[in-house]
This record gives structure tokens, sequence and C-alpha cells, in this order.
């Protein structure tokens, strides 16, 4: 599982006066709708005010190129110091994302592309790619594991955006993904366009996914009756992506929207379903992330980056990713803040 | 109801005595209405005579005391077939319902157990999960039988029945993904446990409810006073102080020794009637407050460790894949809590419905396992934060020192806890039945005792006609 919490589009053409203009407008925008409430007579002004506000940046985790990271450097710093007379570099991983970080129950190891590059950062920063500690860590405790210094770095299908930049420190990205909708090979479904409609659609609670259903379901059926509540069915929105596949192949949906990055995944454990449409409808990216302040180790992971994008990634993604997720050329461009 | 017709004619060793009787009982003879107005006014005749008055007054002391015998035997009968339905049939009934509901949760739990030891399942682990379905679905076959189709239970059952196997192929899908090393294993696993906590438990809970009803039922019809016998027993030995006392003041005699004999008859079987209907209503008290009340808390209390036991595992297995609706927490854990507070709260329960040591000590065991269990859990907790899923894993699926070891603790405690309750159930409700079970043969010889008694009472005083 990626991610369960919302994120919004990035907006570049708000710069400069132009940005600080859109942020006086959605603060009014915000009074107005928090406000409205208190005069009866403008409902319908309500409505339009509201749609309009999510259309505007009003959230606060949104901003400019949160994928922007500190430039790469080799130098020591106190954290690299920390990890290197531990002798072992922390890593906190997924262990149910296949192809990406799993435990092949088979050996009982794990495995998948996240798992790879943390093994090269701790190549990089200890000198051997075993030199790592893998901590299988759920979703919900991703920032809290670095937080409390559980462990060095997360490497977990980590969406970089811009709320999660405020509470944990974030590499260039290391993938750029994006929703996208899978479906058996059979099906009719061609991607999230209009062949969509009347199928019955699965997305994880929460989801990006969700929110673009909600958006344009192209008359979809994606919601439970009750969800939210303690009767949900669990059978369209379900608590995890990896749960689609489960009503996919039970005949219970017929499609499911998810990052493809985990679409691929759930293609690889299913030959019979397959990733509909060109291109993902989002762009998406991932990261590497550390505790915030740990700015040593931010440039380090990214200087490993540097080196990775020019081979071991390719190998990486040959391995893992290509047979299901084919058509990526190669890794994101880096992208680089001052400071 | 063979009894009334010997009475009216064995005590009558000469019928030429008493030549008026017989066609007032006999209407509806081939003279139709002509006859009975001809019996009535023969018995109009009679009850002007002291010796026709004697000879009505015979043959309805006879009939009372009769009447009560019968009544009494059809009404203590009814009583002794509730009872013993309870003990043979709707008390061991409710007993398999609760096992059914038991060892399908049981075999979710091992299901879930057996997928964190890896790909190869542990061999003890697979085959208590085939031992829960195949018990499962034989005492199912077992309960369709004594269920009506149309009844609640027969609803039920036909829902376990479909819903069984749609569980156990969702789970040998998940072992099949589990062995090729799929995650989507893990899905399947939680989709099966979903479905078995949505679909099969809460239908295994509702035939447990209805079985319950029934043995209620059937106590309570056993419990019923037998209000009839009673008051047939209270008019019958009435109408025989009445006519002793006539007889004294008319012949200033003391004693009518037939009168005498019916008397002590009905009175002997009006105090068997009510001592050993009490001592029956108490029996099926004590089986009630003893046996079945802790049998259910003590069963709660076993489903509440297999479902905490079950999260547990699965908050391994999911590792944080799902969340409680408000996102903060993982909703395997928040299950696990909720389920051994209930625990915790049935099993101090139990500990005050125990009435003996045999009872109270297993249940103090469980209290003990369950409390290791907790702190045990809170070290898996803490190794869980600290990312050491093996460590995570040997502690709760360990031989030694782990969850699954207290679990085991629990479960075994509590097995020996239910067999006690069982057998205190079983031996009060048996006591029940056996304070009944003279009862209605002796009605019948009392019954018969009594008639002939009052009626060789009454001809004794009409020889003196002679």
């Amino acid at each position: 599982m990626t991610d369960s919490e919302a994120r919004p589009g990035r907006r570049r053409t708000l710069r400069g006066w132009g940005g600080v203009a859109g942020m006086a407008a959605a603060c009014a925008l915000t009074a107005a709708v928090t406000l409205l409430p208190l005069s009866h007579g403008d409902v319908l002004t309500h409505g339009a005010g509201q749609g309009v506000a999510s259309a505007l940046p009003v959230k606060d985790d949104t901003c400019e190129d949160p994928e922007a990271s500190l430039t790469p450097s080799g130098a020591d710093g106190p954290t690299i110091a920390a990890i290197k007379e531990r002798g072992k570099l922390i890593v906190g991983v997924d262990q149910n994302s296949y192809r990406w970080g799993y435990r092949n129950p088979v050996g009982g190891g794990l495995e998948g592309f996240d798992i790879d590059l943390a093994r090269a950062i701790a190549d990089d920063i200890v000198g051997s790619p075993d030199a790592v500690i893998f901590r299988a860590i759920p979703t919900n405790q991703r920032i809290a594991a670095l937080e409390n210094g559980t462990v060095d770095i997360v490497v977990r299908t980590m969406t970089i955006s811009c709320g999660r930049i405020k509470q944990v420190a974030f590499s260039t990205a290391y993938f750029q993904a994006g929703q996208q909708v899978l479906a058996s090979k059979s099906s009719s479904i061609t991607g999230y366009d209009k062949s969509l409609a009347g199928k019955r659609v699965c997305s994880a609670e929460g989801s990006t996914a969700y929110e673009a259903l909600e958006r344009d379901s192209f008359g979809a059926t994606f919601k439970d009756e009750h969800d939210g509540q303690p009767a949900d069915e669990d059978l369209y929105t379900v608590p995890n992506q990896l749960d689609c596949l489960v009503r996919l192949q039970q005949g219970l949906v017929d499609a499911i929207v998810t990052d493809n990055a985990l679409a691929a995944g759930q293609a690889a454990q299913d030959p019979a379903v397959e990733l509909k449409g060109d291109a993902p409808f989002t762009t998406e990216y991932y990261g590497v992330a550390t505790k915030l302040g740990n700015d040593d180790l931010v440039r380090r992971v990214n200087q490993v980056l540097v080196e990775y994008r020019k081979g071991p990634w390719k190998k990486a993604y040959d391995k893992w990713l290509a047979a299901d997720l084919p058509g990526i050329t190669g890794p994101p461009q880096a992208k680089y803040r001052a400071g | 109801m063979t009894h009334p017709p010997n009475v009216r004619t064995a005590p009558q060793p000469a019928p030429a005595h008493a030549p008026v009787l017989p066609p007032a009982h006999v209407p509806g003879g081939p003279a139709g209405r002509g006859a009975w107005a001809e019996g009535r006014r023969r018995l109009r005749a009679a009850a002007t005579t002291e010796p026709g008055r004697l000879q009505i007054i015979g043959a309805v002391l006879a009939a009372l005391v009769v009447a009560f015998g019968a009544v009494t035997v059809l009404e203590v009968s009814s009583r002794a077939t509730a009872t013993d339905d309870v003990v043979t049939r709707s008390q061991p009934l409710t007993a398999d319902a609760a096992s059914i509901y038991r060892s399908l949760a049981d075999a979710d739990t091992a299901a879930s157990s057996g997928f964190l030891a890896g790909a190869e399942e542990p061999r003890a682990v697979a085959e208590r999960y085939d031992r829960d379905i195949a018990l499962a679905s034989r005492l199912l076959v077992k309960a369709a039988t004594n269920a009506g189709s149309s009844s609640e239970s027969g609803q039920q059952i036909a829902e376990l029945n479909e819903a069984l196997p749609r569980y156990t192929a969702l789970i040998e899908t998940a072992r099949a993904n589990n062995r090729l090393g799929r995650p989507l294993g893990g899905a399947y696993l939680r989709f099966a446990n979903e479905q078995m906590s949505r679909d099969l438990l809460p239908a295994a809970q509702k035939l447990y409810d209805a079985e319950t009803a029934r043995l209620q039922q059937d106590d309570d019809d056993a419990r019923f006073w037998p209000v009839l016998s009673t008051a047939a027993g209270v008019v019958a030995i009435g109408a025989l102080l009445w006519a002793q006392r006539r007889n004294y003041r008319r012949t200033n005699r003391v004693f009518n020794h037939g009168l005498l004999v019916a008397t002590a008859a009905s009175t002997v079987l009006l105090l068997w009637l009510a001592v050993g209907h009490t001592v029956a209503r108490a029996q099926l008290t004590d089986a009630d407050r003893h046996g079945q009340q802790s049998l259910k808390v003590l069963g709660d209390a076993r489903i509440n460790s297999l479902k905490a036991r079950a999260n547990e595992n699965l908050t391994v297995v999911a590792r944080g894949a799902v969340l409680t609706d408000d996102g903060k927490s993982d909703k395997y854990e928040t299950d696990y809590t909720a389920g051994m507070n209930r625990l915790g709260e049935q099993l101090h329960l139990a500990q005050r419905l125990a009435d003996d040591s045999a009872g109270r000590d297993p249940v103090d065991a469980a209290v003990r396992a369950v409390s290791e269990w907790q702190e045990r859990h809170k070290d898996v907790t803490r190794t869980d934060r600290a990312g050491d899923y093996d460590g995570v894993v040997r502690k709760v699926i360990g031989a030694k020192g782990s969850t699954g070891e207290s679990f085991d603790k629990v479960d075994a405690a509590l097995e020996k806890a239910l067999a006690h309750e069982q057998r205190e159930f079983t031996a009060a409700a048996k006591d029940a039945r056996g304070a009944l079970s003279g009862l209605p043969l002796g009605a019948a010889v009392l019954g018969v005792l009594g008639a002939a008694g009052a009626v060789l009472g009454i001809n004794r005083r009409l020889s003196e006609y002679r």
C-alpha cells in the first residue's frame, strides 16, 4: 500500500505575485465558505464557493515542486557518522508490495525494487549491500518510524507530497508513477475513459484513485452503500489496493484504479489482468524519506541516486517491473532546490 | 385412560345390588333421548333413598380419585418428557451449536496462524484447521436433522452450509498464493476472515440463539407447575373427607376402611406430586444456574479468546494494511484489544458463577494465562515497533514463550472448565428427570387403589341396607 492520504495535484502556474494573489483569493474564499453558514440566504453561493475552493490551492499541503530535493553530496555528517559507527543502515520497507518490497515466503527474505535501492544506499554508506537491517513497517507508521529514530530511511513506495515534506525530508524522485486502470485482459475496458460506463470499479479507501473517481467516474459504480460506517461492505472501496485484486478475481468488480507501480505488482500476481490505457492519468513521484533535518543523509542518498540512475536503476527495473510495467525508458530527472 | 371401566366394574362384585346406576351412565343407547331422560328420572328417584344416594356418592368419589390419578399421569408425563428433552435433546443441540461456532472461529484462527509460519504451513496447524472444518460440517448435518428447514435454526444451517464451502475455497486460494510467494495470499486470507466474521459467525450465533431459545422453552415446560393435577387432588381429597364426615354423622362410626385407604392413597399421591415436582424444579434451576449459565459465559469467553487470537495473527499478516475507520490505528490490533477486554469481563463473570473449586480452578488458570498473554503481547508490540518482523513472528507463533503458547493455555483451561460445567448441568438435569421418574406409574397405581378403596368403602355401607 502506498498511500491512503490525499495527494493534491501540483500547480506550477502559481508563481510570484500570481501565487500570492492566488493564496489571497484562497484565503478569502475559505473565510467566505467558513462564514457562509451564518448567512442562511446564500445556499447557492455556498455550493459554488466550495467548488471554486477545491479547485484553488487552499489546502496548506499544496506547494511547488515538492520533489525538488537538496543537492547531492558525498560528504559525511553526524547522521552518516552514526550509521557508519553502527555498521548497519536501518531501512523501513514494505513487505506486502509485490515487486517493490515483499517477503518471499519461500526463504523468508525481502526482495523487490525498493529493496535493491536500499541495498545500493547501504553499499555506498557502510560499504556492503548486506550491511542493512530491514524493518517491515506498516503504512501508517512510516513517518513515526523516522521521527522516533526506529529507522534511518524509508524506502517504501512513498509518494513525495506537499503535506509530507513538512514532516519528513525526501530524496530526489527515484520513480515516476501515476494512477491507471487495471482490468482483465479480455475486458472491454480500455482505460480511464468512457469504457468504464456501467462497470464496477474498485479503489482503496481515501486513495488518490478514489478521489479521481469521485471527480469523474465515467458512469462507473465505485462507492459502497455504507462507506465510512460500521456496515461498510468493503466491496468497491477497500482498505488496501491488493484487496481489489481479490474482488476482481472473485468476479465482484470489473476494474481496479490504483497507482500503476502497485498495479504492476498486482498484474505480476495474476497473468490474466493488465494495465489499461497508454499512460497513467496522474503524475506522482516516489522518494526515499529521512528524518527532517538529517540533511547530510538526504544529500548522500541523492548522491547515491545520481549514480543509481546511470545503470543499476535500469537493471532493477528490468528485473522487477519491466514485465508488468513496460514502456518506461528511465528514471525521472532529479530536481534540486537551492540551499 | 383404560382405568375408569376397570375401576367401576371391579369393586362391584354383585352388580345386582346396584341395578339403578348403570343405565344412567350409558346414555345414547338405541333408545336415544328417551333412554337419557329415563336415566335422569331413575337417578332422581334413587337420590330420594339413602342406598341410592350412597351409590351416587361412591360413583362420584371413585370418578374423582381416578380423574386425579389420570390427570397426574398425563401432566407429569409431559413434564418428564420436557425434562427428558432438556437432557437428551435441546441441551446437547445447544452445546452442538456452540461447538459449531467455536470450530468455525478456531478454523479461522488456525488458518491465520498457519499463514504466519511462511510458505509451508506447520502440519499441526493444518490438521487443526481440517479437524475444525470437519467437525463443523458434521455438527451441521446433525443439527439439520433436528431442525425443520423452515425454522430459524433450519435457515441458519442452510446459510452456514452455503457459506462454509465459499470460506474454505478462499482459504485454499490464500494458501496457494502464499505458496507461490504472492502477497495476494495475505489479501485472500483477510477476505476469508471478513467472510467468516460477516456471514458465518453471525449465522452460527443465530443458530446458537435459536437452540438456546428451544432449550429455554423445554426448561419452562418442565418447570410449569402441574396445576390441573394439584386441583384434581385437592378436590378428590376434599370430597373423600366430606363423605367420611357424612358417614360419621349418620352412623357415628369414625372409620370407614375403604374411604380411609382412598384418602391415604390420594394424599400420598398429592404429596408425591408436590415434592417430586418441587425437587425437579429445584434441580432444573440448579442445572440452569450452575450449568447452563456458566456454559454460556465460558463459551462466549472461548469465542472471544479465539477471535482475539485470530486478530493478533492478522495484525502480523496485514502489517498495517488495514486501518480503523478513523485511519489512526491498526484495525486488527484494535479488534484484538477489544476482544481481550471482553474475554477478561467474561472470565470475571465465570469466576463468580463457578460454585465449586473444580469449576473455579480452570477459570482461574484461564485468567492467569490471559494476563500472561497480554504481557507477552505488549512485548510483541514493542518488537513490532522496532521493525523486527522475525522476532514478532517468533513471539507470536513460537513454541516457547510466545503469545500462541499463552493462547493455548487459555483454550485448554476453558475447555476443562466447559467440560466440568457440562457435567454439572447433565447431572442436575438428570436428577430432575429422576425426581419425576416413578411418578406417572405411581399415580396410576394410587389412583386405582384410591378408587377401589372408595367403592369398597361405600359398598360396605350399602350392604348394611340389604
